[in-house]
């Protein structure tokens, strides 16, 4: 009876990824912590700064999980946060308006789901299609950027500036004022969505069919679960979970634009995938993700601290941190198959 | 229906696109009972199979279920589960990134009172299965972590769950150690002491008269027989599964001469295997001898022969070519030692079909002298001319597609692809299936001529009386085993019994 004890490869990976930005982030704290890297405030900054990229690499972990993938998150997030600027300019309420941002993303995330999941068509095309279709769609409601003024809409302007305070943590500055740290809404919507989706992902039928579904497609069809609809609700979640992630976007940029969110669904994939998502299906977990968004936010932080660094650099060691990860997944695997 | 029968099948018919697969076949399983299912490869099994679990749909007959009135048409594998009807494949149909307990509820969990899933109530359930059923495992361990037979005993925890009366195992043991086989063997006596009804599909003797109750035989999609294990012994099963009736065998005179071949070894191989389809096996052909392999379907013939010529490369032992130790990757060195292989599957791995007799025949010999030193085309006709004319091969020209030709002047070609490169040592694998009694008869003397030029072959056929008319020696194969190596007393009846195995003496 062959049976590895203690921790499995998924759980170590994932304890590699938190171990990591603890790493980072120590290291940056002892080279920057002059410039007040050491304050609490720069870490709930990284959080508020990613808010919605932590719903987005949510959605993304969930499909990932169903061995499939969406690259239109970007371009919809564009679109929502378009949608949300020319939609108040023109006189629409702040919350009619985000209702309408969210069904947008459950019709949208229909239509995919359903051409994935029934037609069997793949993941990437269709979302590829999605992805064109969303960055066309918001040039066609508004080329220009519009920015969101308090002018514009005084609840959503609210919104956007409301801080939540932290009881604790604060500092006094130079001139002697005491800080206190703060987050965003952005930021209670973001965790809340964490969290959501992490319970979901273990205590629900859905959940752990999404788990079936990418382990062996064929395997979950046999044991009677109808994969079909699966993937087409993993889809649907994932727009829905895109749309609450583009309100959170905007709320931070307070402005549509065309080039909003350029690339934004490549971060959250390699968010997944430094957390521990294999994008083969089957093995993942928003936590995961949502360290994986740390880690990139951590890097960012770090290289704007420094103010010396080319912009660049994140980039870069982004696409090293990808490599090493990959790298490291592929060993787990090869040392599973030698014990089999 | 009979008092203790779980299901009937009767005149199940199903054709393919110009085959058919199963011909007015009937089966009949009993509460309580291990039933093999045999037959050579091709015979039918996997087709019933897939007609009872509803991934075929057969055109003619009926099934029945006991407890269900009147006759059972399914669907899909789900129709099959909900009547009792499961199945567990030789590859595990089951998720391995999830848990043991998860694999065994998934789609049908049980419920906290928040629409949650319970995970204790289920991993305590889970424990119990196993439990029951002899099976020592940790359920909340994810599956991948555990050995294949597991696994499988998981798939099959999960049918019985499920209430199933029907559990069809089809080729189980494939893949598993003889340890391993034993484990399952216990579990499946126990949920037949519990009157499940078990369909055990397999294509090892042993195993069957190991574990099984009651044999029914197919044969090219038609129905033999169905047999108490104890009137069965292995030979007339054997007989049942290749069509034999040893009876009416008459004793198949020799033509050739024996002993011709010379005392010098072409081919010696020790502890030679390949994993998963071969066991270690010693083999030596002298030059100028001609070797058969007989075996049934699936015993390991081809992969034999693959194992020397290099197509599957060797896991363990040396192999010996004209007296030195040969290093074989891949067929290109056999090929530079002097070897040539036909395939058994002409179709697939022999002709290509767009392609012209001429460049048909001479693919082995470019290859061998490798594509920068390209054949001229006045060398290439002439002995492609040579070839087509020694062979007798039927074809409008030399730049006729193969395709267009019949089977047997294809065969010839691909046998003409290898006799160019002038080869010491020839592996014919079935080359005379499919062709007429005419062509056969005239591969059957091209061989004995050839080996009396003193190059070596191996010689594969599922047709024992061809080979005993051209081999001096015979290599039996069994369950990917060489078991016994015949060099006198060479008759249908010697040589069905070595391939049945088990019972010589006592038949």
């Amino acid at each position: 009876m062959k049976k590895r004890n203690g921790l499995n490869g998924h759980t170590i990976l994932l304890l590699i990824t938190i171990g990591l930005f603890i790493v980072l982030y120590a290291g940056g704290c002892i080279a920057y912590g002059s410039n007040g890297f050491t304050h609490l405030q720069t870490f709930l900054n990284i959080l508020i700064t990613n808010a919605g990229l932590i719903c987005v690499a949510c959605g993304l972990t969930v499909v990932m999980l169903t061995a499939g993938i969406d690259i239109s998150v970007g371009a919809l997030i564009a679109m929502d946060c378009m949608m949300l600027a020319v939609g108040m300019r023109s006189g629409i309420g702040a919350v009619p308006m985000m209702l309408l941002v969210l069904l947008t993303g459950i019709a949208f995330g229909t239509f995919q789901g359903f051409m994935i999941g029934y037609l069997g068509i793949q993941p990437f095309i269709v979302t590829m299609a999605g992805m064109f279709f969303c960055r066309g769609m918001t040039a066609v409601i508004c080329t220009d950027q519009v920015s969101i003024t308090k002018e514009i809409n005084e609840t959503f302007y609210n919104l956007a500036n409301m801080k939540i305070n932290i009881p604790f943590g604060g500092y006094t500055n130079k001139k002697g004022m005491y800080m206190t740290p703060y987050i965003r809404v952005t930021v209670v919507v973001a965790l809340l969505v964490l969290v959501i989706v992490y319970l979901m992902l273990r205590y629900t039928k859905f959940g752990r069919s999404l788990y079936a579904v990418g382990g062996n497609a064929q395997s979950a069809a046999m044991m009677g679960l109808n994969v079909k609809s699966i993937r087409m609700r993993a889809h649907m979640l994932c727009s829905v979970l895109a749309s609450i992630g583009g309100i959170c976007y905007c709320l931070n940029t307070m402005a549509g634009s065309v080039s909003q969110a350029l690339g934004l669904e490549m971060d959250a994939i390699s968010s997944a995938v430094i957390g521990g998502t294999l994008l083969t299906g089957g093995v993942g977990n928003v936590f995961g993700s949502f360290f994986g968004v740390l880690i990139n936010g951590t890097i960012s932080s770090i290289v704007k601290t420094n103010g010396k660094l080319a912009s660049s650099w994140p980039n870069i060691l982004t696409a090293i941190l990808l490599f090493v990860f990959i790298v490291i997944q592929s060993i787990f695997a090869a040392v599973r198959n030698r014990r089999k | 229906m009979e008092e203790n029968v779980v299901l009937t099948a009767r005149g199940i018919t199903m054709t393919f696109p110009g085959v058919r697969a199963l011909e007015n076949v009937d089966f009949t399983l009993r509460r309580g009972e291990i039933h093999a299912l045999m037959g050579e490869n091709g015979a039918g099994k996997s087709t019933l199979i897939k007609c009872l679990t509803g991934i075929n749909d057969f055109e003619a007959g009926e099934i029945h279920i006991a407890g269900i009135d009147g006759p059972v048409k399914n669907h899909s594998t789900r129709d099959a589960q909900s009547v009792g009807i499961s199945t567990v494949y030789q590859e595990v149909n089951l998720c391995p990134n999830l848990s043991v307990a998860e694999n065994l509820f998934i789609g049908r969990e049980p419920m906290t009172a928040f629409h949650t899933i319970d995970r204790k109530a289920y991993n305590k359930r889970s424990q119990k299965i196993m439990d029951d059923l002899g099976i020592s495992v940790d359920v909340t361990q994810n599956l991948e972590n555990y050995s294949l037979a597991i696994q499988q005993m998981v798939a099959i925890a999960r049918a019985v769950d499920m209430d199933c009366k029907v559990l069809i195992l089809d080729e189980p043991t494939s893949s598993l150690d003889d340890e391993e086989v034993e484990k399952l063997f216990v579990l499946m006596r126990r949920l037949r002491d519990q009157g499940v009804g078990i369909i055990f599909v397999t294509h090892f003797l042993e195993q069957v008269y190991t574990v099984c109750d009651r044999i029914t035989v197919l044969r090219d999609g038609h129905f033999v027989g169905e047999y108490p294990i104890a009137e069965l012994p292995r030979v007339k099963l054997v007989a049942a599964m290749m069509g034999k009736n040893l009876d009416d065998l008459e004793e198949i005179g020799k033509d050739h001469t024996d002993n011709a071949a010379s005392k010098e070894l072409e081919i010696s191989a020790r502890g030679l295997s390949h994993t998963g389809t071969v066991k270690p096996f010693d083999l030596d052909i002298h030059k100028g001898e001609v070797v058969g392999v007989a075996g049934l379907l699936g015993s390991g013939r081809s992969e034999l022969a693959r194992a020397i010529y290099g197509a599957d490369k060797a896991s363990t032992g040396t192999l010996q070519v004209d007296g030195k130790t040969a290093k074989i990757n891949q067929p290109i060195d056999a090929m530079h030692l002097g070897m040539g292989m036909l395939p058994d599957d002409r179709k697939a791995e022999g002709i290509i079909g767009d392609l012209s007799v001429r460049e048909n025949m001479i693919l082995a010999l470019q290859a061998k002298q490798g594509m920068f030193k390209p054949l001229s085309r006045a060398k290439q006709e002439e002995l492609v001319d040579e070839y087509i004319k020694l062979l007798q091969v039927k074809t409008a020209g030399k730049e006729t597609l193969i395709k267009q030709l019949s089977g047997g002047n294809q065969q010839k070609v691909i046998l003409g692809r290898w006799l160019i490169t002038q080869p010491d040592f020839l592996i014919l694998d079935e080359p005379t299936r499919g062709i007429d009694v005419g062509t056969k008869a005239e591969i059957q003397k091209l061989i004995l001529k050839l080996a009396a030029e003193g190059k070596s072959i191996l010689f594969i056929s599922s047709e024992i009386s061809e080979m005993l008319r051209t081999c001096s020696r015979m290599a039996i194969m069994r369950d990917g085993e060489k078991v016994d190596e015949l060099d006198h007393d060479l008759t249908q009846e010697s040589v069905m019994k070595a391939i049945a195995g088990g019972e010589q003496n006592n038949d």
